[in-house]
């Protein structure tokens, strides 16, 4: 059992957060971002061509982590690769002692640095998440038995911001009936809003880990709110970031702030970091959490 | 229907740079209705060509485009014509193309792309709603297609990205998830989806090329 799932399962407040791979081979950075979650944090993200920006892979970069110490979960796409390539990154990720597996389906090409690719989407994270529990009871998706069996802590996303809220619900179940073991939602800053998704989400039975995107500016907050789906950073907190002199403190503080408000309602934070890895012990001392 | 566009004429100009006497031929159904293989389109593909000095041998209009047997009539009916020309223009689908290859011998050069299989909205305006994936789950999914509909043909739900009930792909389009959402809460088959097995779609089902042969009685019935 990986840590990340023993908290969860134990009832602790589950920490993750995330980094992601260099374009191109230099790992320095993406190496020293994580000494700052070195004890902070269950397991650490690593991102998987992240808006569909090609970068060095998910898998190599979670070794990577795994040999320096840190419990990685690999975020794993449907975007890029097929059914064959997909189930055989869930066989070489076990192989290289990686669990923890976020399944998604992965933003489109066009969003991404090489809209000419062609998108593969063969599965989605439905059927993803299905595959790999399948691989965990023996078997892949031909109904072939497999030779050495792996184990997996799975995971999803949902979109608690999602209008209507129910159809993100319906999809929320059936993860879970594919396979999904935790979710980590895409970020919220409202805590009422979050409030009333986890009312409603409760009820089926997975821990949920609210996400939260450090926010760097007042730009970064208003470009979300026009072009990321599902998010929205209320006008108050906007105005907080305006006023500020001091924008590291100011983000540090209304994350901390967020994460003591919505700890109650769910069990874990995920923070993506965006290169702010190094605010990340900070912002938990702050929130008084302590891992 | 067929949706083509036409290629820029410079580029058909270019790929005819070897040849100097053309034979064109056009479409009566898909290229017609959109306006890249019609009668209208291959007299004007005449006069652009013999304008840059090209001499035209002739033209046809096949019913359709796509038709072998409808190519070897017409094709017989303009041997002559045919057989002067250093190569066919073809004012057609992809497919059309191939099958005035496949009937004359001679070198074929396409004046269109061929974009989708679309719906007719109105005059002049397609829309793909199917993309042809051999497996129609559209009794399911309350008869809006997600394969195509979806840019990631999700079948088991929507992704997070719709925007104010828009797709993030291109906000121009509602996202089919939402509409399949309300649909089916309209016709109280909401339930029958909730329960459905997790969708995965069976690629070896159309492998390219695919064929399909009707059996004699098949073809000869009015499948009723």
């Amino acid at each position: 059992m990986t840590s990340l799932q023993q908290a969860l399962t134990r009832g602790e407040f589950a920490v993750t957060a995330e980094v992601a791979p260099p374009k191109g081979t230099d790992t320095a950075e993406m190496m020293e971002n994580a000494e700052f979650l070195r004890g902070k944090v269950h397991a650490v993200n690593v991102t998987d061509q992240q808006s569909s920006v090609m970068r060095l892979g998910s898998l190599a970069s979670c070794r990577l982590l795994k040999e320096s110490g840190f419990e990685p979960v690999f975020q794993l796409a449907t975007r890029d690769r097929n059914r064959i390539a997909l189930q055989s990154d869930l066989l070489s990720s076990y192989a290289l002692g990686i669990e923890n597996v976020l399944c998604l389906t992965g933003d489109h090409v066009t969003l991404g640095d090489h809209p000419q690719a062609k998108s593969v989407f063969d599965l989605d994270s439905v059927s993803l998440l299905m595959a790999a529990k399948g691989l965990t009871a023996g078997t892949d998706m031909a109904g072939e038995s497999l030779e050495g069996v792996p184990t997996f802590h799975l995971g999803a996303v949902v979109t608690p911001g999602y209008e209507p809220m129910e159809l993100q619900l319906l999809k929320m179940e059936r993860k879970i009936e594919a396979g999904a073991q935790f979710f980590q939602t895409q970020a919220v800053y409202d805590p009422e809003l979050f409030g009333r998704f986890m009312e409603a989400a409760k009820a089926l039975g997975v821990p949920v880990m609210l996400g939260f995107v450090l926010l760097k500016s007042v730009g970064m907050a208003r470009y979300m709110n026009k072009n990321v789906a599902g998010v929205n950073v209320p006008d108050s907190i906007i105005d907080e970031m305006k006023k500020t002199d001091d924008k590291v403190a100011t983000s540090i503080k209304i994350a901390a702030r967020i994460i003591r408000q919505t700890r109650e309602m769910c069990q874990g934070i995920h923070l993506m970091t965006m290169g702010w890895e190094c605010h990340v012990p900070a912002i938990l001392q702050e929130a008084g959490i302590n891992i | 229907m067929i949706i083509t566009k036409a290629k820029p004429f410079p580029e058909i100009l270019q790929s005819l740079e070897r040849d100097k006497v053309i034979f064109l031929v056009g479409c009566s159904e898909c290229a017609t209705v959109c306006k890249t293989g019609g009668e209208e389109e291959v007299k004007a593909m005449r006069d652009h060509l013999e304008d840059e000095g090209k001499v035209v041998s002739g033209w046809v209009i096949l019913d359709p485009g796509c038709n072998l047997l409808e190519a070897r009539k017409e094709f017989r009916k303009t041997k002559e014509e045919i057989a002067q020309a250093d190569s066919l223009v073809v004012m057609s689908c992809g497919g059309g193309a191939q099958i005035a290859q496949e009937v004359s011998g001679k070198v074929v050069h396409p004046t269109n792309n061929t974009l989708f299989l679309g719906t007719v909205k109105r005059f002049g305006q397609f829309q793909e709603y199917c993309s042809m994936c051999g497996e129609c789950i559209l009794d399911l999914t309350g008869g809006l297609c997600p394969v195509t509909r979806c840019p990631k043909g999700l079948l088991n739900g929507p992704c997070g990205g719709a925007k104010d009930e828009k797709c993030e792909v291109n906000p121009d389009n509602d996202c089919v998830w939402i509409e399949i959402y309300d649909r089916l809460k309209e016709i109280g088959r909401l339930k029958e989806f909730v329960a459905s097995s997790v969708q995965v779609h069976d690629y070896s089902v159309n492998t390219n090329p695919s064929t399909l042969v009707l059996e004699r009685d098949e073809a000869r019935s009015d499948n009723r």
